[in-house]
């Protein structure tokens, strides 16, 4: 056991659990006798070795971070957003669809347009089962589950039937965006070794900073946590839980959206048929996991997870190691993040001596209300 | 098309979609009585699913008919050993039981994967020889109209699950176990109280819970899919979490639901043949089953509650 601060020990867990996580791994690779030393190096190699490999890595970080924040706020108010998927995949499509739609609009005008509408969506999506929750009580995990697949399915049919042909290369893919409607940045782009990184970055910081914002200083993000701390009590103050839990709903649902839209606008300047869930989704779930849903947390866990799946795909390549162990890896530290309260027992909370009352040695009493007159306690008991 | 042949379809694919969901529905109706939420019943279901499915192509020669049975059995083993992570972590290490399911539903794909890929060098497995098949009840097959509509090319494992559901609710609901089981879901200060052993109860609903997970994923696999990819299992364990919520915790209720979106997804998958059905868009059979789960979730359930103490940890006073 080792002896920290209180503020070390809200560090280390999560940091134990990375490495507890990565241990897994290792030792899964090891029984099919796979090299995880090798594995791992490939992995931080081609993940961080080269400018390329960097600006993949943030890119692939923006759209989680916006996930990210989406189920923050979502679990701030108490609920579980497990509809992120669904969310992002709507605010994706929407947005794609707006810029194949009118393509010659001034890039001023679309591309804040095509951003708006695909956050609008992935509100509208989350908004239904904040609603349905408010009004009826129907739980939001399965809400949220179901709407997953009803968008997942609604939106290849969308494309498919609905859109005009002239979007679409094949039945499969639409065209490839107009440059009015594209987060792609050139000078970025080649900065970083003509990565797929993209402005959506920029929008994923001021996204933090504005979550931040919210949660710490507006009555908004105060309420939302009240909600969540005791919905009881926060009745009884004045608010009212059902603006909250739908307001909260949208919000995270707004952002899920973003995170779709920074994948469509940004890496892949298209959209193209889901047969199941996108991942952002999921991985946007163990993002704010990790990051205990603050917004260094998030940016941190964010990059983390990256690096393990651009390291990944080089790992496969390089190593040849089957890319499935790097979600293995992430499932393992999310496991370790749900039981912290065990991760937490390797840490002793260390009492700092200057702020205790009693000076070593020192005894309590008498007339200790607690103790009653004449009985004193020894102060290794008090500690106790 | 007739319409005992209509009928005949429309039950026989109703019960080969229901069967998978009527055992993994009632592992979450124990797991959720003793007060665990297990949200990872979709992750104890590929676990099954995979499992089933290696046995199967390993042992189809050796055990020729029985193989898909025992497939089952092995698959719910597995499925019983993968729930375990849930048990140790949300009653001994006090974690949060929806992001330990998830870590179960987020584990489960990339494991099978891995394993399948370390095994067999391919992403996927072969087609398996020996799957469950359609079945004829011997004589009752032969009832005219009747026989023909629910005894005749039916689904065996479907039946074997309606009369489990029958079993398990007698369990539940009159005997000892039963009622001690239900009283660590309700009240497990009371119950600890009283001298039930809440963590034990609690180890027993959610190792049920992953055994009869594990046979559905892998009833599944055999009788449905027939091989094993990472999307074999999509949305089926979440369904049948949905049945258990919809047939408010009880056995039969659970397997109730369950038939209804057995019967939901397989319009889906028949509706083309069918009448009528087959003049409505795909996309809407194929949303219908996940739109009916919450029409009826926020329609019908009412009042329905979940026992008191389902989802909060129980941390026995030292």
């Amino acid at each position: 056991m080792i002896r920290v601060s209180e503020k070390t020990k809200k560090i280390l867990v999560p940091i134990t659990s990375v490495i507890a996580g990565f241990l897994v791994g290792a030792i899964i690779m090891m029984i099919w006798s796979y090299n995880p030393i090798q594995a791992y190096s490939s992995m931080f190699e081609s993940a961080l070795g080269n400018m390329n490999g960097i600006g993949e890595t943030i890119r692939e970080a923006t759209p989680l971070i916006f996930t990210a924040i989406g189920f923050s706020i979502a679990s701030t108010a108490g609920f579980f957003n497990i509809g992120l998927p669904g969310q992002a995949q709507a605010g994706w499509l929407t947005s794609i669809w707006i810029v194949l739609a009118n393509p010659h609009l001034p890039k001023i005008i679309l591309l804040p347009l095509a951003i708006i509408a695909g956050a609008f969506a992935g509100a509208v999506i989350a908004g239904i089962a904040g609603y349905l929750r408010a009004y009826f009580g129907t739980n939001e995990v399965i809400t949220t589950i179901m709407l997953n697949y009803i968008v997942l399915y609604s939106c290849q049919y969308l494309m498919q039937q609905i859109m005009p042909q002239s979007f679409r290369i094949d039945t499969d893919t639409t065209k490839t965006i107009s440059e009015n409607g594209s987060l792609h940045i050139n000078w970025l782009s080649e900065l970083f070794g003509s990565s797929r990184i993209n402005g959506g970055i920029f929008l994923a910081l001021i996204a933090l900073v504005s979550f931040w914002f919210l949660m710490k200083k507006t009555t908004l993000g105060f309420e939302i946590k009240a909600v969540g701390l005791n919905p009881f009590a926060s009745r009884y103050a004045g608010m009212s839980t059902k603006k909250n839990i739908i307001t909260s709903m949208l919000l995270s649902g707004a952002f899920a959206g973003m995170g779709g839209v920074v994948q469509g606008l940004g890496t892949y300047q298209n959209y193209f048929t889901q047969t199941t869930s996108v991942d952002i989704g999921w991985d946007g779930l163990s993002v704010s996991l990790l990051g205990s849903g603050t917004a260094w947390g998030i940016l941190i866990a964010a990059l983390l997870f990256s690096i393990l799946k651009i390291g990944g795909l080089g790992m496969q390549t390089a190593a040849g190691i089957p890319y499935e162990i790097v979600s293995i890896v992430i499932a393992a530290i999310i496991f370790f993040v749900a039981i912290n309260y065990v991760v937490g027992l390797l840490f002793k909370v260390k009492k700092s001596s200057e702020s205790h009352p009693l000076k070593k040695g020192e005894e309590i009493g008498p007339n200790n209300a607690v103790d009653g007159p004449d009985i004193k306690i020894p102060r290794s008991e008090v500690e106790n | 098309m007739d319409l005992t042949t209509i009928l005949a379809l429309i039950i026989s694919s109703t019960l080969v979609y229901s069967a998978p969901l009527i055992f993994t529905s009632l592992g979450g109706v124990y797991s959720e009585n003793s007060g665990i939420v297990n949200i990872g019943l979709e992750g104890i279901m590929t676990m099954g699913a995979f499992s089933a499915i290696v046995f199967n192509l390993t042992f189809a020669s050796t055990f020729g008919k029985a193989t898909p049975w025992l497939g089952a059995l092995v698959g719910g083993i597995v499925g019983l050993v993968f729930s375990l992570l849930h048990a140790v972590a949300t009653i001994n290490f006090h974690a949060d039981h929806i992001i330990s399911g998830t870590v179960l539903n987020l584990m489960a794909p990339p494991l099978a994967v891995f394993l399948v890929k370390a095994i067999y060098e391919k992403g996927q497995t072969e087609n398996i020889t020996a799957n469950f098949g359609y079945f004829s009840f011997p004589g009752l097959a032969n009832i005219p109209i009747v026989g023909n509509i629910f005894f005749k090319n039916t689904s065996l494992p479907a039946y074997v699950a309606i009369v489990l559901a029958i079993l398990l609710s007698f369990i539940l609901y009159k005997t000892r176990f039963g009622l001690r089981l239900r009283s660590a879901g309700e009240n497990p200060q009371a119950a600890d109280t009283m001298g039930v052993n809440v963590y034990k109860m609690r180890y027993a609903g959610v190792l049920i819970s992953g055994f009869l997970g594990g046979i559905g994923g892998a009833v599944f696999a055999e009788a449905i899919s027939g091989n094993f990819s990472v999307s074999t299992i999509v949305g089926q364990g979440f369904m049948a979490l949905a049945a258990v919520i919809f047939g408010k915790w009880n056995p039969i209720g659970a397997m109730l639901s369950s038939l209804f979106f057995g019967f939901a997804q397989s319009l889906s998958i028949i509706g083309n043949q069918l009448p009528v059905i087959s003049k409505i868009p795909a996309v809407y059979m194929q949303i219908a089953p996940y739109v009916i789960t919450i029409i009826v979730l926020v329609a019908f359930l009412g009042k329905s509650v979940a026992p008191a103490a389902d989802g909060i940890n129980y941390i026995k006073a030292k």
